[in-house]
């Protein structure tokens, strides 16, 4: 089959590999109908997390038809239509059985690499480096998806792969940000990011009673996105001091809870501090830039929350600490746990309440991948979310 | 309850090349100290070493410091850091040929300077050496005297009754113990083993012994140890105990290996590699896995499932060919 593949830093391309098999009796292959790119396969195009191999077969948003089961699955058949959530998960350890599915105590055969980087170790993922399971991914055109009965969400509504698609990531994960920003009515959040996933937290902020919502970034196309789509005001942190327009949005309060949607590559508008952090990087004495996170601890008011949910792979430099203890507040984080939120997304979906498909900017065959890469990490041609068909 | 004798177990454990480590250690800090003043002060640094007039010593000198901070690292860093001490060796020789560079290339004072930095590094690589050295004879060692101790700890979501029964089944542990190829039960209590120690041609070899159980108390221990005439001695315990708030079970493994031939010595060691404590906790992640899933879990990138040893030597994780899986 064709598959999209990891060669190196910036460099992917679409080969012929094996048809996948199954290898666990609980696995299922699925034919992939539609499939996209992430920010987060940006931070493997760019090499910033550890243990990927050349080889490797990128993606973890795929959905599509299931072709063959293992002998142990038992809520799937063959010509099901499905959307596999990217964490993958046993359903059957203490984490799955709290819901906290991206930390699945048995999904990851290479826990042991994992617990040397960050002492126990998260959930397998599909196509996200040897650390986190050395799963084949899904930019490609069939996909072995373990735990079938408990991960893949079968499809029995009739709406197009553009609307359920996301399902299988970024729509739960922006959800998770905002519902870990626990909304009081009245209440105003600041998103960092207004890519996909930063789009999807300012429109869940709103269906969770959010009162106001701003967006910051540096493309205007994509605040234009956030403001017409999502309805959020925005900063374009190029133009206007951030700490300033908040604290001027919110008269002196500060937003009530920030979401890092940026995660370990943040730009930054000094070019000092940017500099700084990509000099760390570079010599590998921090693995991460997080200035989207340090600017939202220090914008968040007295007590707010914050919300990480843009993806970090190992330490950061200048964790503002100070502000952090003396000012009350609270970090939560978590990739995704998406199996949780599969279905009640599922719902809003078919209610019309949201209809994830406006973060659609290309179309592109499976084929094309290096290029959407290219484009996608480029920001060009308005590039906001690259869907592929194998 | 147990914790101060498993602490001493643990310490037994760690046990091969502790000298040689706590040297390393050492050298580890001095690496961290110089690698730090070459970044922060390089033209101090080459005053001292009386290369201050060369422009490209002044730019090789941070280079020389992040190579620094790299031994330390590594020295610092892991668990048995003796054998990083070659890397250590490896800069020293190259920073004997940078200076005997400028020692020829130098005159007076900086020549006098120059020279002596020289001899102090020369001095600085024996105790490289000798590390490095002790530490690889002290690894020797440990396949020579063949003796294993390990202990371990896993909480498994299920009853203490469902986890007893499991592993109260010897023919279940060769799924989950991978140093094990059969445990074939033979009487009430008896039972005969059979392990394959990983090597190449004659290395290659297969220990056998019979084993019984010594003590069974249903949903709380199972102890057993081989029967008196084997070649390979071992003593082995788990317990079971309800984890806290119905958080399933906790499961505590102690095992004990020695074998006092030096052949049958030699395949013990190999079969639980250098670090056995790290077998041991593969061998429950499987087990685990086994329990709460019904399988061990496996990827493209780990077909074989879960194991520190494979873990290093990935394959990419695109899918598996038929005549690349071996043994699933
Ligand atoms: N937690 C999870 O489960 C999960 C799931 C999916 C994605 N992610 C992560 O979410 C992040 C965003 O993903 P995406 O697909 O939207 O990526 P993206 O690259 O499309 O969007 C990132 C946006 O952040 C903006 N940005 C960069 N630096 C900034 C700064 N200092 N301040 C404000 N904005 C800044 C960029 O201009 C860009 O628009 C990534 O880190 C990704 O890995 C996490
Ligand atoms: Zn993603
Ligand atoms: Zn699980």
């Amino acid at each position: 089959m064709r598959a999209n593949t990891w060669q190196g830093r910036q460099h992917v391309t679409v080969q012929d590999v094996p048809d996948p098999r199954i290898l666990n009796a609980q696995d299922a292959i699925v034919r992939i109908t539609s499939t996209a790119i992430c920010g987060s396969d940006l931070h493997l195009y760019h090499g910033y997390i550890p243990t990927m191999k050349k080889g490797d077969v990128l993606g973890h948003e795929f959905m599509g038809e299931v072709v063959e089961v293992g002998p142990a699955v038992r809520n799937l058949r063959v010509g099901d239509r499905v959307v596999v959530p990217f964490p993958i998960a046993c359903g059957a350890c203490m984490a799955c059985e709290r819901g906290l599915y991206s930390v699945c105590e048995n999904s990851n055969p290479n826990a042991g690499i994992a617990e040397k980087i960050m002492g126990y170790s998260p959930a397998g993922i599909f196509g996200y480096s040897h650390l986190l399971g050395g799963y084949a991914g899904g930019q490609a055109e069939y996909a072995r998806v373990p735990f079938a009965d408990v991960g893949p969400l079968k499809i029995e509504v009739d709406l197009p792969d553009e609307q359920l698609l996301f399902l299988s990531d970024i729509l739960p994960t922006g959800y998770m940000g905002a519902e870990l920003c626990d909304i009081k009515p009245g209440d105003t959040i600041a998103v960092w990011g207004a890519g996909p996933v930063g789009l999807f937290a300012i429109a869940s902020a709103y269906l969770l009673g959010a009162k106001k919502v701003i967006a910051i970034d540096r493309f205007d196309y994509r605040l234009r996105k956030a403001k017409d789509q999502a309805g959020a005001e925005i900063i374009n942190y190029e133009l206007t001091p951030v700490a300033e327009a908040l604290r001027e949005m919110t008269a002196g309060r500060g937003p009530d809870a920030c979401i890092d949607a940026v995660g370990m590559e943040a730009h930054h508008a000094s070019g000092l501090i940017y500099g700084y952090d990509r000099a760390k990087q570079a010599t590998r004495t921090e693995s991460d830039r997080p200035d989207a996170l340090r600017e939202a601890i220090m914008n968040v008011r007295n007590g707010g929350i914050v919300a990480a949910i843009g993806a970090y792979g190992g330490f950061i430099d200048k964790f503002p600490m100070g502000a952090f203890m003396n000012r009350s507040l609270t970090m939560k984080s978590a990739q995704c746990h998406v199996q949780k939120y599969m279905r009640p997304l599922l719902e809003r979906i078919r209610k019309g309440e949201i209809d994830p498909s406006f973060v659609i900017t290309h179309r592109m065959r499976l084929d094309d991948a290096p290029r959407a890469f290219q484009l996608f990490r480029e920001k060009q041609d308005e590039c906001v979310k690259v869907v592929l068909k194998p | 309850m147990n914790s101060v004798r498993e602490i001493g177990a643990l310490e037994r454990s760690a046990g091969p090349g502790r000298g040689a480590d706590r040297l390393a250690r050492r050298l580890g800090l001095a690496s961290l100290g110089l690698g730090v003043a070459q970044l922060v002060a390089p033209y101090r640094v080459a005053q001292l070493a009386g290369v201050d007039r060369s422009v490209r010593a002044i730019m090789i000198i941070p280079a020389l410091g992040l190579r620094e901070i790299g031994h330390a690292a590594a020295l610092l860093g892991v668990r048995r850091p003796g054998r990083w001490a070659w890397t250590r060796v490896a800069g020293d020789a190259m920073d004997l040929a940078l200076l005997g560079r400028a020692v020829a290339h130098t005159c007076g004072l900086r020549r006098v300077r120059a020279a002596a930095v020289t001899a102090a590094v020369a001095g600085i690589t024996v105790a490289d050496l000798y590390t490095a050295i002790r530490a690889y004879r002290e690894g020797e060692r440990t396949v020579r005297d063949g003796a294993v101790h390990a202990v371990g700890a896993i909480t498994i979501n299920k009853s203490p009754a469902e986890v007893y029964r499991f592993w109260r089944d010897l023919e279940n542990w060769p799924r989950f113990m991978y140093h094990l190829e059969s445990v074939r039960v033979t009487g009430d209590r008896r039972s005969h083993w059979s392990a394959k120690a990983p090597g190449f041609g004659r290395m290659r070899r297969t220990v056998e012994w019979d084993a019984e159980i010594v003590e069974d108390t249903p949903e709380r221990i199972i102890t057993w140890r081989s029967l008196p005439d084997a070649d390979v001695t071992n003593w082995g315990q788990v317990r079971f105990l309800p984890g806290p708030s119905g958080r399933g079970t906790e499961v505590r493994v102690e095992l004990d290996y020695t074998a006092p031939g030096r052949a049958a010595g030699v395949a013990i060691a190999r079969l639980f590699g250098e670090e056995p404590r790290q077998q041991l906790r593969d061998d429950l992640r499987r087990f685990k896995q086994v329990m709460e899933t019904g399988d061990v879990v496996r990827s493209e990138g780990s077909p074989d499932g879960l194991s520190m040893r494979q873990q290093m030597k990935q394959r990419p994780a695109r899918p598996v060919r038929a005549d690349e899986l071996v043994s699933v």
